[in-house]
């Protein structure tokens, strides 16, 4: 069950998105998302989707697993489908009780549901092509402009590699600890919402007190091998900047531009 | 003497259909008798945990399957949760599950589930302190506030408390100082002498089982290796080699014996045993 997560989850792999600057794929997937939000009708969002399975190709990620981090959002897109698709004024198409379909909320609710698979999955493709720590060192290379302003950009850095790094240490200790309490004759599957939740505090206290027991440990470790923040901290690993990068961006920059163009045409 | 689990052709494969995919443990079979004291050895990822979390249930097998008492513990739900308490299961640093406020109601976690009277839970807990040798004036304190050998003691006699048939300790003994790993083994001893309780006990330390274990059983790759007295399996200590375990230290000092020429026997493994072949030895020489 807990396995099932694929929040933070990276596949090694060596293809042109695998090789891509990570900054670059932040800068990227941000386009991306703003580019996706100025989309008004079947041209523009035809053109993304081309885009999206094109960099999916490209990344030899199986579409499968893509879809698969759909599956925790189902609730949600249902929701807002059901909710777009009867409360939007227009003309009526169909008219039942209090219910009334219109062609604008049959629309709308078809957008609404593409912008957000679309979304999830782009920013997914990113997550599962770069590694949680370029992803850190590529955030901290583009916010350290902050620093000016005194931001404490590092140390935001390090607690997001932190804590994807504790993301599957902490979900094998969940399941150790599920299985203890199990063969003290713990019942989580049965009873009503109450009881269940009831039942979570035989896992959670443990969970709790091993995750600062782990966070105690950590920042003793950090501090025998002198950490000290960011200041004059070096890399073994320095990001640099390739043609295919500037050529992604690019790439990103047109479609933005092409899409802006769409809009004003309301394609 | 009747066997109180059975083993039947187990093997459990983990993360079926990605390509994480492995076998972790291939056609295990065995029989355990009652009242035995069964020690469990091999190399780590040898499948010894994945093993003993099928005997109570935990894990479904992939094929195969488990008997109780002749029974199996997937006939239906009632006969799969009625394991668990017959099964009691000492998870490695059994420590990390503790939550309650005090060490009492930790120990009467197991007890409450089996939904038992407030006067049972009561003299339950009180035998079961006692067996896993935590101080009566500990019971009303937090759990968090204890040592750590205390604290893993707590959690033993959470299951202790129980009273399971069949009790299985993983590493029991792991990361304890000498004193308390001697203390903690002579309790599970007498725990086993006074209940005749069946005991499963998996450990890295041959010291600690050959003296304890009735039978051994060894484990490589998912499968079993050997399975026999300590007698039997020490005997074989290059094989035990090969697969990366060690003999116990007073083996590995008379297999050294032997291969200087010595008449002795190389499958020594108790104190006892190997001071009545040195003093014999001894008087043999003096013979002479």
């Amino acid at each position: 069950m807990l396995k099932d997560i694929t929040l933070g989850q990276y596949f090694p792999g060596n293809t042109v998105v695998h090789r891509l600057d990570p900054r670059t794929k932040l800068l990227m997937t941000l386009l991306y998302i703003v580019t996706l939000f100025l989309c008004k009708w079947f041209v523009s969002y035809g053109v993304m989707l081309v885009f999206l399975i094109t960099a999916v190709a490209l990344s030899r990620i199986r579409p499968k697993a893509l879809l698969k981090g759909l599956k925790p959002l189902i609730i949600i897109i249902i929701f807002t489908a059901v909710i777009n698709l009867f409360y939007t004024e227009g003309r009526v198409l169909v008219e039942f009780w209090i219910f009334k379909i219109t062609a604008e909320g049959l629309q709308n609710a078809f957008f609404l549901v593409l912008r957000i698979m679309m979304l999830v999955t782009g920013t997914f493709l990113l997550t599962y092509t770069t590694s949680p720590i370029a992803l850190t060192d590529g955030l901290e290379s583009l916010l350290s402009p902050l620093k000016k302003i005194h931001f404490p950009v590092h140390e935001l850095a390090m607690m997001m590699s932190i804590a994807l790094r504790f993301i599957p240490t902490l979900i094998e200790e969940t399941d150790k600890i599920m299985s203890a309490q199990k063969a003290r004759g713990a019942d989580f599957e049965t009873g009503n919402i109450f009881r269940r939740a009831k039942a979570l505090i035989p896992i959670l206290v443990p969970l709790f007190v091993s995750a600062f027991r782990r966070a105690d440990e950590l920042a003793t470790a950090m501090e025998c091998r002198c950490y000290h923040g960011g200041e004059g901290r070096t890399k073994l690993k320095q990001l640099r900047y390739h043609r295919r990068d500037a050529l992604c961006l690019l790439l990103g920059a047109v479609l933005l531009a092409g899409i802006i163009v769409l809009r004003h045409f309301m394609l | 003497m009747a066997a109180v689990i059975e083993v039947r052709d187990l093997c459990h494969t983990y993360s079926v259909g990605t390509p994480f995919e492995h076998d972790a443990i291939k056609h295990i079979g065995f029989t355990v008798e009652k009242g035995e004291f069964l020690g469990v050895i091999g190399h780590t990822g040898s499948g010894k945990s994945t093993l003993i979390q099928h005997l109570n249930g935990l894990l479904k097998p992939t094929s195969g399957d488990v008997l109780l008492s002749g029974e199996s513990i997937w006939k239906d739900k009632q006969t799969t949760r009625r394991a668990r308490f017959r099964v009691g299961l000492v998870f490695q640093y059994p420590e990390y599950q503790l939550f309650e406020d005090t060490v009492f109601q930790d120990i009467a976690f197991g007890p409450k589930n089996m939904g038992l009277s407030e006067t049972e839970i009561k003299q339950r807990v009180f035998r079961a302190a006692e067996f896993a040798g935590v101080k009566p004036a500990s019971l009303e304190k937090s759990p968090f506030d204890l040592s750590g050998g205390q604290k893993r003691r707590v959690a033993i006699a959470g299951v202790i408390a129980m009273e399971p048939e069949i009790v299985i300790f993983d590493e029991p003994t792991a990361g304890l100082d000498p004193a308390a790993r001697k203390s903690l083994l002579e309790n599970i001893s007498a725990y086993q002498k006074a209940t005749g309780a069946t005991v499963m006990m998996v450990s890295h330390s041959m010291d600690d089982v050959a003296l304890m274990a009735d039978r051994l059983l060894v484990l490589n790759e998912g499968q079993i290796e050997m399975l026999g007295t300590p007698a039997e399996i020490f005997r074989e200590a290059e094989r035990l080699q090969q697969i990366g375990l060690t003999v116990p230290q007073v083996t590995s000092l008379f297999l050294r014996l032997k291969e200087l020429g010595l008449p002795v026997d190389p499958a020594t493994y108790t104190v006892d045993a190997a001071l009545a072949q040195l003093l014999r030895l001894k008087g043999g020489a003096a013979g002479c």
